[in-house]
């Protein structure tokens, strides 16, 4: 890193910092070197910490009111939206900021599926983001258990059983899963443990995710690599900081538009019934974030495989920098792999819709389909790609024209542009 | 590449497009009726509330119970708004059982505002044994656990007919044709007349349905209409503050040489 070195002003400012350097810290993300490039599919990232922030401050609350017990959940969530002062406001943004959490990490997701972010030398921020995708699941998951609604309960069932599959202990550990032989008060009281510590664990890997981040510094829109601090670059603030505000300020229209007007528009209708173990609701349904995968679940006939399949579509991402053999992170460079990316957030998307529909027909065989072309993605497009793939020139730098071309500037805030100029 | 992003656009709406029209081949549309909560200022119509809260109570309260709310609710902004006396009025003509007292004993008294809604059955057991079986629902959320909403509750009260031919009816089983399944074990609840409203109003049918719907709305999101009002004043902050943010940005961004 090109970090100079850092001294306070101040005498106690210079004693301080010789005993705990937090403001070398605060100088190093205030210059932070940042690609000048960066496009607005970048600021997920901030997003995504104001939606952490959000979810723990609405449940740090929503907790002082909440009852863990089967007999009380369902009465004490509807005594927050009724008698807590502001309780319907907090309670509906913790729900639909779930969505909007999943919503901004998907996009995150693609976005550095698109610009080969996980390539070399930012695999381990890769894989860390991959594990704390994994922990919202399951926090997500979990706090959809908490309102003990109909949908709540049998997702909690369906999800569960799912470990039944394991052979000769599967039983064993679904039995402990559940603190007895059904979903019941012991499964709530734990589920709402787990789902109090989960986040703070999400905190802890976002911080190393920044760090591991802050090592080779960000990926951009071209791909390259560049110096850093040069004239590609901008200190983080105040550049990207004002740029970061103004998306989340976007982001937070969207999901204000949703708390105050649509607050229920995400959920299932059949979890504001109370759970109710002798009623099976007709479709029982995951929340919308978790649908591509239920599909690959139900797309397997075999209840052991369908799980397997379910956690290698999930898993096969940690492997992704080593299954990508190009060495043009920048989709812009690879027109071959650009299609194939369209084709693949396609593929996800028909995943979620058929994750929807009852499991049978043409909606299996479509399930069924998608689920094939998913893993085929990853294990065989990707990799021939990168063998066969002719790329297109690179620049030299961002704001270098590219081998000597136009005279104008090469690099470009939009893939059109750069499209453009090499053409 | 541009072909490829048009396959994916027209791909997305066929998707929509198909799951539009699946869901309107199994169900019929619903009845359409005009409601003052929907929109940017949705706002109750406080006497379509009061006069959905007499229906309530003289019609559906003799088997739905409605155990969340509370008869302080009745005077509470937002809702019907009766006068506190007009609701310590109401919550008095209904009885509960309290205690123990100092000697040890259960007691009857007058229901007071910080009572909850008076059930109609003891417990669940007894309600299904009056109703042949069925468990009437309780109704304090019951338009948000349904999907469609107050379109659909409003829909299945005025849905009742004689069953089409081929479709054979158990007894004390109904034709209802925007139930899931078209059987449903409550018989119609509502006809014209049936009551008489204080404030006046024609009984119909219609009207009736209308305000006993307007009146569960509220039941389901006691605080629609502070919700409302604040999301239009945090969205309007946002507006202004992210115009704002946005030309500081651009002002900060200028600095930057050359271009990108």
């Amino acid at each position: 890193m090109s970090d100079h070195e850092y001294t306070p002003n101040s005498k106690f400012g210079k004693w301080f910092n010789d005993r705990l350097p937090l403001l070398t810290l605060a100088n190093h993300l205030t210059d932070y070197p940042t690609p000048k490039n960066l496009n607005y599919w970048w600021t997920f990232g901030g997003i995504l910490t104001f939606c952490l922030i959000t979810q723990i401050v609405t449940g740090l609350v929503l907790a002082m009111h909440y009852i863990a017990h089967a007999d009380m959940a369902f009465s004490s969530v509807e005594h927050i939206m009724r008698d807590v002062n502001y309780g319907w406001l907090l309670r509906y943004v913790h729900a639909n900021g779930a969505s909007m959490f999943f919503l901004a990490v998907y996009i995150h997701i693609f976005r550095s599926l698109f610009y080969g972010s996980y390539k070399s030398p930012r695999e381990i921020i890769w894989i860390l983001g991959i594990i704390i995708y994994l922990l919202m699941m399951a926090a997500a998951f979990m706090g959809y258990v908490l309102p003990w609604g109909q949908m709540s309960f049998w997702g909690a069932t369906v999800i569960t059983n799912l470990f039944s599959a394991i052979p000769l202990v599967g039983e064993s550990i679904t039995t402990w899963l559940w603190g007895g032989y059904s979903v019941d008060n012991p499964t709530l009281t734990r589920f709402f443990t787990l789902h109090y510590l989960i986040p703070f664990l999400i905190l802890g890997l976002v911080v190393l995710h920044i760090w591991a981040l802050h090592v080779p510094g960000n990926n951009n829109p071209v791909g390259i690599d560049i110096k850093k601090p040069s004239k590609d670059t901008v200190p983080f603030h105040p550049y990207i900081v004002i740029k970061d505000a103004f998306a989340l300020l976007m982001f937070c229209i969207v999901f204000a538009l949703f708390v105050f007007y649509q607050p229920n528009i995400l959920g299932h209708a059949d979890n504001y019934i109370e759970a109710d173990p002798l009623v099976t609701p007709a479709h029982i349904v995951p929340e919308w974030y978790l649908l591509p995968f239920y599909a690959i679940l139900r797309s397997v006939p075999d209840k052991l495989m369908g799980v397997v399949a379910m956690l290698s579509a999930i898993l096969i991402l940690a492997a992704l920098p080593w299954l990508d053999t190009s060495k043009v992170r920048s989709a812009v460079f690879r027109p071959l792999f650009r299609q194939f990316y369209w084709i693949l957030v396609a593929d996800v998307l028909i995943l979620g819709y058929v994750g929807a529909m009852p499991a049978e027909g043409l909606y299996l065989l479509i399930a069924r389909v998608a689920t094939a072309y998913y893993f085929a993605h990853f294990l065989i497009i990707l990799p021939v790609l990168g063998w066969k793939e002719k790329t297109t020139p690179l620049p030299l730098s961002i704001t270098e024209p590219v081998l000597g071309g136009s005279p104008n500037l090469a690099a470009a805030r939009s893939d059109e542009k750069i499209e453009k100029t090499i053409k | 590449m541009r072909k490829l992003k048009n396959i994916f656009f027209v791909l997305i709406f066929s998707v929509i497009v198909i799951n539009s029209s699946n869901s309107a081949e199994k169900s019929h549309p619903f009845l359409e009726t005009k409601w003052t909560f929907k929109g940017l200022f949705g706002k109750f119509d406080r006497s379509s509330l009061q006069r959905g809260y007499q229906v309530y109570t003289e019609v559906c309260a003799s088997c739905h119970s409605m155990k969340y709310l509370t008869y302080r609710n009745l005077a509470e902004k937002g809702g019907p708004e009766f006068s506190e006396a007009e609701a310590k009025a109401i919550a008095a003509s209904f009885e509960v059982t309290d205690g123990p007292d100092s000697t040890g004993e259960m007691f009857v008294r007058p229901a007071k505002l910080s009572d909850k809604f008076v059930m109609p059955y003891a417990n669940e057991q007894e309600a299904k044994a009056a109703n042949g079986g069925a468990y009437p629902p309780d109704m304090s959320v019951l338009v948000k656990a349904r999907k469609g909403g107050a379109d659909y509750i409003y829909s299945l009260l005025l849905g009742y007919s004689e069953p089409p031919e081929g479709v054979e009816l158990d007894d004390g089983v109904y034709y209802n044709k925007y139930m899931y399944g078209n059987k449903i074990k409550m018989p119609a609840p509502l006809s014209d007349d049936l009551i008489e409203y204080t404030d006046g109003t024609k009984a119909t049918a219609e009207q009736m349905s209308k305000d006993v719907t307007n009146f569960l709305m509220w039941s389901a999101e006691p605080h629609l209409e502070q919700r409302h009002k604040t999301g239009f004043r945090v969205i309007a902050y946002l507006i202004i503050l992210t115009v704002l943010v946005y030309f500081t940005m651009k002002k900060i961004w200028s600095r930057v040489e050359p271009k990108v």
